[in-house]
């Protein structure tokens, strides 16, 4: 038996990895090759963002994209091929412990606890919500956070795409395979979006796009039938007819069960080094729950790969087998 | 296809005994997308914790899916996957898009306390 209960801890991993995105499976692919006994927790409520990413296409080597499902499918049979152990399960806590004298993490989740001697954080972000009246009574009514899920519901109807950076971009040009009109509502007067992503989203006639509005409600008694936004320039009330939105605003860290033990910042993202290294001796984090100023697949790769690393470091360092 | 440790439902004549056989059903219909899987696994956990409850999945694209897109209750479901709870039968509650587990334990206690 190799996972623990809370009265009988016997069995020690290396690393237990908290994340199945491409940071973590990264990082797992590393750990298992460098032959660390590695556990990766699968979360239970929340996916991957590049899950929801119909098409990737800036990952190099893939030049006529990749589905964001199938890159993280093939991901994971990287990882199992190579050794990593997956359990599905949210963590609820981490908290320092000993064992035989030695300084070790306890992963606590539901109804079992998991020890380790590492631990990284890859627990990415998940969608932000408007947190706007109608946005939770109406999900899955016409409110939607994924538009490869839910797109092909929206044929020839008309649809709001709240956001401005490359998420909402590619999500809007997505849906206008299936819809008949997009509003794209921007709180600002010009798009965060890469410049290729503007330019598709410009020259499409399907897409219109209203500057300078947040959306202040969304209207519908059991499905939605439109949005009512303010113009913040204006200072202007108006009222949008509409089948679907579909919201893209940024992204909040999965970081709470962390809170209290490792260095956060004001938003919630884990503060680490550039070798993936938290305030906490033993712990590392990486992908879109570090503090970063960019958040892709190709980037969370890097980070799973030098927090695998410095992992490793660690671990053999206790162990007394680094290679000095 | 889909790809869960949940029983797939893939015929009417399947379904008809499912409801037949079992007073409590819970029926998540979708495809291997990101706003199913954690419903998918928050089933396949709670399996063991609610054995009077019949829990399975149903591929969103196949026929008879058709059965559960036609529900009144999903008439205006916009939402991967649609779920449905039966008791006697007959769907007492659904919902559309992402669950989390909270939610799904809630539904569960009450729809199938008795």
């Amino acid at each position: 038996m190799k996972k623990s209960d809370k009265n009988n801890p016997i069995f020690i991993y290396d690393v237990i990895i908290i994340g199945a995105g491409p940071s973590g499976l990264t990082a797992a692919i590393y750990t298992s090759r460098a032959r660390l006994k590695t556990l990766l927790l699968e979360g239970l409520s929340v996916s991957s963002q590049a899950l929801v990413t119909d098409k990737i296409e800036n990952y190099p080597g893939f030049p006529e994209g990749i589905g964001g499902f199938e890159m993280i499918d093939r991901f994971k049979k990287q990882a199992k091929l190579f050794g990593t152990e997956f359990v599905v399960e949210d963590v609820n806590s981490i908290q320092p412990s000993k064992r035989q004298g030695a300084n070790i993490w306890q992963v606590e989740v539901k109804e079992k606890i998991y020890y380790s001697l590492s631990v990284i954080i890859a627990s990415g972000a998940q969608f932000k919500v408007l947190g706007v009246e109608g946005e939770k009574r109406l999900l899955g009514k016409g409110v939607s956070y994924c538009a490869v899920c839910d797109g092909a519901f929206f044929k020839d109807k008309d649809i709001v795409v709240v956001g401005g950076g490359d998420t909402a971009a590619e999500e809007a040009l997505f849906l206008t395979r299936f819809a008949k009109k997009i509003t794209l509502i921007h709180r600002r007067d010009r798009l965060r979006a890469t410049k290729i992503l503007q330019e598709r989203i410009f020259s499409n006639k399907k897409i219109d796009i209203v500057w300078d509005s947040v959306v202040d409600e969304i209207l519908g008694e059991t499905k939605v039938q439109g949005v009512s936004l303010t113009d913040l320039k204006a200072k202007k009330e108006t009222e949008i007819s509409c089948d679907g939105v579909f919201i893209f605003v940024g992204l909040v860290p999965n970081t709470n069960f962390v809170k209290g033990i490792i260095e956060l910042d004001e938003n919630g993202y884990v503060n680490a080094d550039s070798n993936m290294k938290t305030s906490r001796e033993g712990i590392f984090a990486c992908g879109d729950c570090r503090q970063t100023i960019l958040r892709q697949v190709v980037t969370a790769c890097g980070d799973g790969a030098f927090a695998a690393f410095s992992v490793q470091q660690y671990v053999e360092n206790l162990k007394g087998t680094a290679y000095k | 296809m889909l790809d869960t440790n949940l029983k797939h439902v893939e015929s009417r004549e399947q379904i008809e005994e499912l409801l037949k056989n079992n007073t409590n059903v819970m029926i998540c219909c979708g495809r291997m997308g990101p706003m199913c899987i954690p419903v998918y696994c928050v089933m396949e956990k709670l399996e063991s914790e609610y054995p009077h409850v019949r829990m399975v999945d149903m591929d969103f694209d196949i026929p008879v899916a058709s059965l559960i897109k036609s529900l009144p209750e999903c008439s205006y479901f916009m939402g991967l996957p649609f779920t449905v709870y039966f008791k006697n039968g007959k769907a007492v509650n659904a919902t559309s898009s992402i669950q989390n587990e909270k939610q799904i334990i809630d539904i569960l206690d009450e729809v199938f306390k008795d």
